[in-house]
């Protein structure tokens, strides 16, 4: 008889948790950000349904200011027909003209958090998939994988439900919806062996090439269009990497040779710094900044 | 400092490919932590994530920087620093919680769940238990076996955890004198065998100085025994014993992508299936066989306890979600009534008699839970008398589901527990809050002992007799709404009709069957389901009956529907605002209840929760109470 390895358990266990809620939930619908994990969860989610289409769309919250390979895959993503993807911009964040060099934290607030809410109440979507997982960060290592939120799509980290078994309470009142997250369990190193076990598809910018960047307050940034304010600065060609992908000019780089998901992981097993190490969002209130954005309801 | 996975880098730097192999063979051990920081568990804990390199650069600069700055270790680094920062909720207050971490040997993957050592968190432990294949106690060599050892060990294996580890740490501090060690084996052996615990294993280590914590220790030559890591990596995982169990399956979704597919999908909870075998779909006990087991990748010739799935069987017959696809020679059974221990975890009490959501597997029904047969002190393990539990209460009770449900007995003797059909959690009806859960004892066969007496003169005939068809028209709404006055006029226009009726008023019942009863929500609920039950028996009788009673809560009002056939239960929602309804105060109660002489008073310090779907609507700002009346009766005429 076979004996499952940890992947097949992770495997099984968000399978379990993606049918879990589109059995319970009235609208459900996976945010998608095109990274490294929503690929993951995404062909998780294939397989949970297989052979139906997906039962919910995928929920792209933009900013504007992705990296133009992020927006090459989702448009690939989203030419499968059996994929239905929404597309959503924060109205007001557009007509300002919301940028992360001008703007600074309110970028990520209006185009992110004041945006993803904007969309759920759009489209009155009860539970949204995230591709959040436990190792990431410290209040994330204490969030159930069904995490409930009021009205406002608050987290009150005082009133989780008790979650025992695999029995995950779904239910709620009107207003009120779930964020859920089948990768709860995975650490990074779980992610890049199971993409490299399922050969699945992730945006080329988590593989080392040649890039334009320039050096601001001590992160390696790429200069992925002509927005990016020089001010006299030259770009420079390092080869690079990203760990983890967001705005383009919130993202740092590491420099690196490693062009295969293989020299990733060595890499990464070698020369150690955690994941969030390149990420400006996490900086700008200190240790419990995520911890607060959750609560007024960034994923 | 030793680094045991100083070997595999040397592999990841010339073969990442062959160590990547390695890693993808690695099976997964969950396990828990119990003990208080007092006992080092923090240090353990980050003493097991740091050798093992779950610690990033980043993160141990900071930690070399916060040990100098607040550590308690001097020079050293403090790991406990390293657990304790992680849990930053502490400064502010919340809660303390459960916490996952994550940590890999060379043969395993683990999953730790870091729980809280107070009594006060009872409920989390229990949360962290409940997917744990192992527990690792901390005791104190100096302390020894203390009470909290002893509730955590009884917690643990409440839930079903069957191996444990007995942690005996900071024998630095007892010069690793075997004396010690020994003392501490033999006292907690003791109460293993009083509570069953068989699969137990000491090891004395420090997670100070890391002794025996990943490699056996020189500072311990009398122990021959495993490192703590070294136990972890060999000892049997549940889902070893889960596969060799027979097939269940709960149906979580139909997956039906058009005419001709129509596969159910679940996770194998125990056995193993292939295509041929013969499977029985329960509750309806059809039987069929397995035809295909589908994946994105293409078919499977075998799938085992743990994996999730989609299959089809060879025949159409009625699965849906909830339904349990089973060994067809050794189903589980289905019943409605149980014995279970409970876990109370929520501030507001257990309401015996209310009706909760219980969800076990895939399947939600409703279930009324009895007063306590005694709560368990889980200090001393004694049995107390108990009318209800609280917080962190365990107890054990009876409790009747409204429908039948598949499930299994929680423990097995000598094998794995039954947690996917036998664990569940009740969930408040109006709060949506899981308020507790419980692992079910055995199903009762009340029912066979109490004979229903057959009745010659059925109600069919009672109601032929009289020429009507029987109703409950159950008026619903605030003190003052109007209820009385409008049922009043109703009966009479009945009467006048030549019609059989009864009118149940909530005031005289009051004074008569419930005097018994006050006004707390668990009287309350009593109060309603006797109502019920008297109706339920007039309309036997033919009578068409009316209910006025205030009964505020959506749970006990949809219990009462539950009593009667289909179709018989009207509930008329007298729909009247708080703010007319306290204008008019017929009765002079709200003015009582404002000035604080009346105690949980509808509207103003209790809720009352609208019906959502009632069968008449009467809005009494917008029509008078003979019209009220009229309506009603029309209504109830209309009816076939």
């Amino acid at each position: 008889m076979r004996s499952l390895t940890h992947l097949d358990r992770l495997e099984a266990e968000s399978i379990h948790i993606l049918r879990e809620t589109v059995a319970e939930a009235d609208r459900p619908v996976m945010l998608y950000s095109i990274g490294k994990d929503s690929a993951v969860m995404l062909h998780l989610a294939k397989k949970a349904f297989f052979p139906s289409p997906l039962p919910f769309p995928l929920l792209h919250v933009d900013t504007t200011w992705k990296f133009k390979d992020m927006y090459a895959l989702r448009d690939k993503v989203a030419a499968d027909p059996a994929i239905k993807l929404i597309v959503y911009k924060n109205p007001e964040a557009e007509i300002k003209g919301i940028n992360p060099f001008d703007h600074g934290p309110v970028h990520t607030d209006m185009w992110k958090t004041e945006g993803l809410k904007q969309a759920l109440d759009k489209f009155g979507f009860d539970a949204a998939f995230g591709g959040a997982r436990r190792d990431e960060e410290k209040s994330r290592a204490k969030e159930r994988v069904f995490s409930f939120r009021d009205r406002n799509h608050r987290w009150d980290p005082k009133r989780q439900r008790p979650e025992l078994w695999a029995l995950y309470n779904v239910r709620k009142n009107k207003g009120e919806s779930m964020r859920v997250f089948p990768l709860s369990n995975w650490t990074e190193l779980d992610v890049w062996q199971y993409i490299l076990r399922e050969k699945i598809e992730i945006v080329p910018l988590y593989f080392a090439a040649e890039r334009p960047t320039v050096e601001r307050d001590g992160l390696i940034l790429m200069v992925d269009d002509d927005r990016f304010p020089l001010d006299g600065d030259k770009p420079e060609n390092r080869k690079v990497r990203f760990r983890t992908l967001g705005c383009y000019p919130l993202s740092g780089a590491v420099e690196s040779d490693a062009e295969t998901v293989e020299q990733i992981v060595a890499e990464m097993l070698l020369t150690q710094t955690s994941e969030r190490q390149g990420r400006a969002i996490d900086r700008d209130a200190g240790s419990a900044s995520m911890e607060r954005k959750k609560q007024e309801g960034y994923f | 400092m030793s680094r045991p996975l100083e070997s595999e880098q040397d592999l990841i730097r010339t073969d990442v490919r062959a160590w990547l192999a390695q890693q993808e063979a690695k099976e997964l051990l969950r396990f828990i932590t119990c003990g208080s920081v007092d006992d080092g568990k923090s240090t353990l804990i980050g003493r097991l994530l740091y050798e093992s390199k779950q610690i990033f650069d980043d993160q141990l600069a900071a930690l070399e920087n916060d040990s100098k700055r607040h550590g308690t270790q001097g020079e050293r680094i403090d790991f406990a620093l390293l657990v304790d920062g992680l849990s930053a909720e502490r400064e502010q207050g919340i809660t303390i919680d459960v916490a996952y971490r994550f940590f890999t040997s060379e043969k395993r993957k683990f999953i730790v769940a870091d729980t809280p050592g107070h009594e006060q968190y009872t409920r989390n432990m229990i949360t962290g238990a409940s997917t744990a294949d192992l527990a690792v106690l901390l005791v104190d060599a100096r302390k020894g076996v203390l009470t909290q050892t002893r509730r955590h060990s009884y917690l643990a294996s409440l839930v079903g955890i069957r191996r444990f580890v007995l942690a005996v740490n900071k024998m630095d501090l007892v010069d690793y004198d075997q004396a010690a060690f020994d003392a501490i084996c033999a006292d907690y052996r003791t109460f293993a065998e009083k509570i069953g615990i068989t699969e137990w294993v000491a090891i004395p280590v420090s997670g100070l100085n890391g002794d025996n914590v990943m490699s056996r220790s020189e500072a311990t030559p009398w122990y021959n025994g495993p490192s703590l890591l070294e136990h972890l990596d060999i000892v049997a995982l549940d889902a070893s014993a889960d596969a060799e169990k027979p097939l269940r399956m709960p149906v979580q979704w139909v997956n039906r992508p058009n005419q001709n597919f129509r596969g159910f999908s679940g996770q194998i909870a125990s056995g193993t299936m292939g295509p041929g075998a013969e499977v029985r779909v329960l509750p309806s006990g059809r039987v069929s066989r397995i035809e295909r087991i589908v994946t994105l990748d293409g078919d499977l010739d075998e799938a085992v306890a743990g994996q999730s799935v989609t299959v089809t069987l060879e025949d159409e017959i009625d699965c849906s979600r909830g339904d349990v696809i089973a060994a067809g020679g050794d189903p589980p059974e289905a019943a409605d009534q149980f014995e279970a221990t409970i876990v109370w975890m929520a501030d507001e009490e257990l309401l015996p008699g209310r009706g909760y959501w219980l969800k076990i597997g895939t399947q939600t029904v409703t279930a009324m839970v009895q007063h306590p047969k005694y709560e368990i002190n889980v200090n001393t393990l004694e049995h107390l008398a108990a009318q209800t539990l609280s917080l962190n209460g365990i107890g054990v009770a009876e409790l009747a589901t409204d429908r039948e449900i598949v499930f299994e007995p929680y423990a097995v003797e000598g094998s794995s527990p039954n947690r996917a059909l036998g664990g569940f959690i009740l969930i408040d009806k109006l709060t949506n809050a899981t308020v507790a859960c419980g692992m079910l004892h055995f199903a009762l066969r009340r029912s066979l002992n109490i004979h229903r007496q057959h009745l010659d003169v059925s109600r069919e005939t009672h109601a032929t007799i009289k020429g009507q068809k029987p109703a409950v028209l159950w008026f619903t709404g605030l003190s003052g709404a109007g209820k009385s006055t409008i049922a009043n006029l109703v009966e009479k226009k009945l009467a006048a009709r030549g019609r059989h009726t009864f009118l149940l008023d909530g005031d005289n019942i009051r004074h008569g069957l419930n005097r018994d009863l006050g006004f707390t929500e668990a009287d309350r609920i009593e109060n309603i389901r006797r109502v019920g039950e008297v109706a339920r028996l007039m309309s036997d009788a033919g009578l068409i009956v009316l209910t006025a009673f205030i009964s505020p809560f959506r749970a006990e009002r949809h219990m009462v529907r539950r009593m009667m056939p289909e179709g018989e239960f009207i509930e008329v929602f007298v729909d009247t605002p708080l703010s007319e309804a306290e204008k008019r105060d017929t009765k002079g109660l709200y003015a009582k209840a404002r000035a604080g002489e009346l105690k949980n008073f509808t509207g103003i310090d209790s809720p009352y929760e609208p019906p959502e779907n009632a069968e008449i609507h009467i809005d009494t700002t917008e029509m008078n109470a003979d019209e009220a009346a009229d309506l009603i009766v029309t209504r109830l005429m209309e009816r076939r």
